[in-house]
């Protein structure tokens, strides 16, 4: 547009250099470090890490940093990045029951082997302000428990999958690569390797609304949470040239296993049904909404009604992306001004004709009524 | 951190020429060929994450980034306009990533990539569109679910959008579409032509460029091979039909150019100027003059160009 006669280059460079002084802010504060932010930050880190579907804890700091704190931006930088990166090839599945347990509760048990273990959480504190956190300084006394955790922590789902309570969840036939929808268009009815991958990058914020949306009665749920853990599980990883598993470090995560009920139906006895939940970091919120709306996706391999949004994978998965949602809802800043002159010349154009065509009517009225005034 | 993160520091971390790595470059341009082969149909595509913004023209960047090479000259224009914001974006990605040698000048461009307008001057023959799609599929509005409208599509069932228009007529007395409107493809598939104002429409009919569409986040890629027959849709008692101007552009005095409205003081005052903005600039230069050119010369707005 002429109006902006060639200022728009120049008016961009300025946005960089004026987002960089507000990312700043007041320079007599000391800057923020990257490794202050993955220490400290380590929570916001990981929400980054999901929804940026990239696990750098490092990265998710500087993404942080970046983005001044903005959790999608940030998880947009780790996306642009990752796309870039070489996929060299796949790890062996991970072993959740082999996790190192920093935190692991069931609600369905009292007490299970390995026992509840309550970790770092927020579940217990009281939402009081810790004033005393202004002042910086203070260092929490680490204690050291008594005894160790029990070796074993069984999952579960699988303590009740020995008794054949539990919805057997086997891979395909062939137990084929997992889909990949960061390289292949996803297509509908979507199979559950792809749901999950959706939801596992998915908004939290989007997942927890459906996840509540379930519990609220839009989706016959009815769950209990079999068991949430958080700690650190090995990658092992395959090379072609070796032939045997190497180590390549270890991964934070969090799972949550819903155990939800199923009526059973001709050929299938009654039994407890899945809802799965895995993320990056300690994440219980996004892994516990996942599991929920995990379990409603399943609704139609289940045979049941699919009558509500937390129920429908195009509703769930088209809309999960935070980024994408992002980008095209603030895409309407862009300049459309071409499309709303259509639209003017067409809404002044429909106006005027209605204008003339009222007052033809009027005086066709008027005209009518003339001779009987006259009279 | 992983090696890949922290390169020596003397050497640059590199991506690849027009940023996509070669694979990826193939992966769209098979889609591309597809696309080609079966006019207006949606060819879904593995559309990478990019470094700009979802809805801010992936789709098209994708298409263009799998075609440039060190011979083309590119062309960049949003709103019809070269310096809109997004346009000087674009154009300064492939700058940088692959010493992409750009213009402004239609004639010049081997690819145009657009978003909402056709430019006016006429597309030659090796010429190359791209066009930034945001909802590439046109039966959206009337039908939500993907899984639903791939079967209409397939069916050629487009009833329902025949009737949609029906509705705007009956109530309106005519299709008050006014962008993104529908048109249908080689007599077999109904698409959308991006949000380009129907004026742009009949230059898609028969045109010699050949044109590519991306939507980088419906992951979609479709495509008119020169020389396609694009109808708009309409009724024989209700034919289709372009918006007109009570005026021409006021600084090039041009009649036969879609025209954005800009708002010239806060007592309603207007102008009406091409939307296409090297089109406007070369029929200035060519000495043609608009009735409000002195004004706007004057007040600093607008170049004047001695012809």
């Amino acid at each position: 547009m002429y109006v902006a006669v060639k200022g728009g280059e120049a008016a961009i460079l300025a946005t960089h250099d004026l987002v960089a002084e507000a990312r700043r802010g007041d320079p007599a504060v000391p800057e923020i470090t990257v490794a202050q932010i993955r220490e400290q930050q380590a929570l916001a880190c990981a929400r980054v890490m999901n929804e940026g579907s990239l696990y750098d804890k490092d990265l998710a700091a500087l993404a942080l940093k970046q983005s001044q704190g903005d959790v999608i931006e940030a998880a947009f930088l780790m996306r642009a990045y990752r796309t870039t990166l070489p996929r060299f090839g796949s790890s062996e599945p991970l072993d959740t029951a082999a996790m190192a347990i920093r935190r692991r509760v069931s609600a369905t048990y009292k007490d299970l082997p390995g026992g509840q273990v309550l970790g770092p959480t927020y579940d217990y504190t009281h939402r009081l302000f810790d004033f005393a956190l202004m002042e910086e300084g203070r260092e929490a006394e680490p204690r050291k428990a008594s005894a160790p955790l029990d070796a074993t922590m069984p999952r579960v789902p699988d303590i009740l999958g020995a008794e054949g309570l539990m919805e057997a969840e086997e891979p395909p036939a062939g137990d084929p690569r997992p889909f990949d929808l960061t390289r292949d268009p996803v297509s509908f009815p979507a199979d559950r390797d792809v749901r999950l991958q959706s939801m596992a990058r998915g908004d939290e914020g989007f997942l927890l609304g459906l996840g509540y949306s379930v519990q609220r009665g839009f989706g016959g749920s009815h769950p209990f949470v079999g068991e949430v853990r958080v700690g650190e599980v090995a990658v092992e990883f395959v090379p072609e040239e070796l032939g045997f598993a190497v180590d390549l470090g270890e991964v934070t995560l969090t799972e949550c296993q819903m155990v939800n009920q199923f009526q059973g139906s001709k050929d299938v006895p009654p039994q407890f049904t899945r809802g799965y939940g895995l993320v990056f970091g300690h994440s219980e919120r996004k892994a516990m909404s996942m599991s929920l709306v995990d379990r409603a996706l399943k609704s139609r391999d289940f045979g049941e009604a699919t009558n509500y949004p937390a129920q429908q994978d195009e509703f769930v998965l088209y809309h999960a992306d935070n980024v994408e949602a992002a980008g095209f809802v603030e895409h309407l800043k862009l300049p459309h001004y071409v499309d709303f002159q259509g639209e003017l010349e067409l809404i002044r154009r429909i106006r005027r004709e209605r204008e003339e065509r009222l007052a033809q009517e009027r005086g066709a009225k008027e005209q009518d009524t003339m001779p009987e005034a006259a009279e | 951190m992983t090696v890949h993160q922290m390169p020596a520091d003397n050497t640059k971390p590199a991506y690849n020429y027009a940023y996509l790595d070669e694979q990826t470059k193939r992966m769209i341009r098979r889609a591309l060929l597809k696309a080609v082969a079966v006019p207006g149909y949606q060819v879904p595509f593995g559309s990478r994450e990019m470094p700009l913004a979802r809805g801010w023209g992936t789709g098209g960047i994708q298409i263009t980034a799998a075609l440039i090479g060190p011979a083309d000259t590119l062309k960049v224009i949003d709103q019809g306009a070269d310096d809109t914001t997004n346009a000087v974006s674009i154009r300064k990605f492939f700058e940088r990533t692959a010493d992409a040698r750009t213009s402004e000048a239609t004639e010049e461009a081997t690819i145009i990539q657009t978003r909402h307008r056709i430019p006016e001057a006429p597309l030659k023959s090796g010429q190359v569109m791209v066009y930034q799609v945001p909802m590439p599929e046109p039966l959206r509005k009337l039908e939500p679910r993907e899984a639903e409208t791939r079967k209409m599509h397939a069916w050629a069932e487009y009833g329902l959008m025949q009737v949609k228009l029906y509705e705007s007529i009956a109530r309106f007395g005519e299709v008050t579409t006014t962008y993104d409107y529908p048109v249908m493809v080689n007599g077999r598939y109904v698409m959308s032509p991006s949000p380009i104002p129907k004026f742009d429409n009949p230059k898609m009919h028969m045109s010699p460029a050949l044109q590519l569409f991306g939507a980088g986040r419906e992951k979609r890629i479709y495509a008119l091979p020169p020389y396609t027959s694009v109808k708009s849709l309409d009724f024989e008692d209700h034919p289709f039909r372009i918006q007109s101007w009570s005026q021409p552009c006021g600084l090039c005095g041009a009649a036969d150019s879609y025209l954005d409205e800009v708002v010239i003081d806060d007592r309603g005052g207007r102008m009406f100027v091409c939307s296409d903005s090297h089109y406007c600039e070369t029929r200035r230069a060519e000495g043609h003059r608009g009735a409000m050119l002195g004004d706007a010369a004057a007040s600093g707005l607008v170049e004047e160009t001695n012809p």
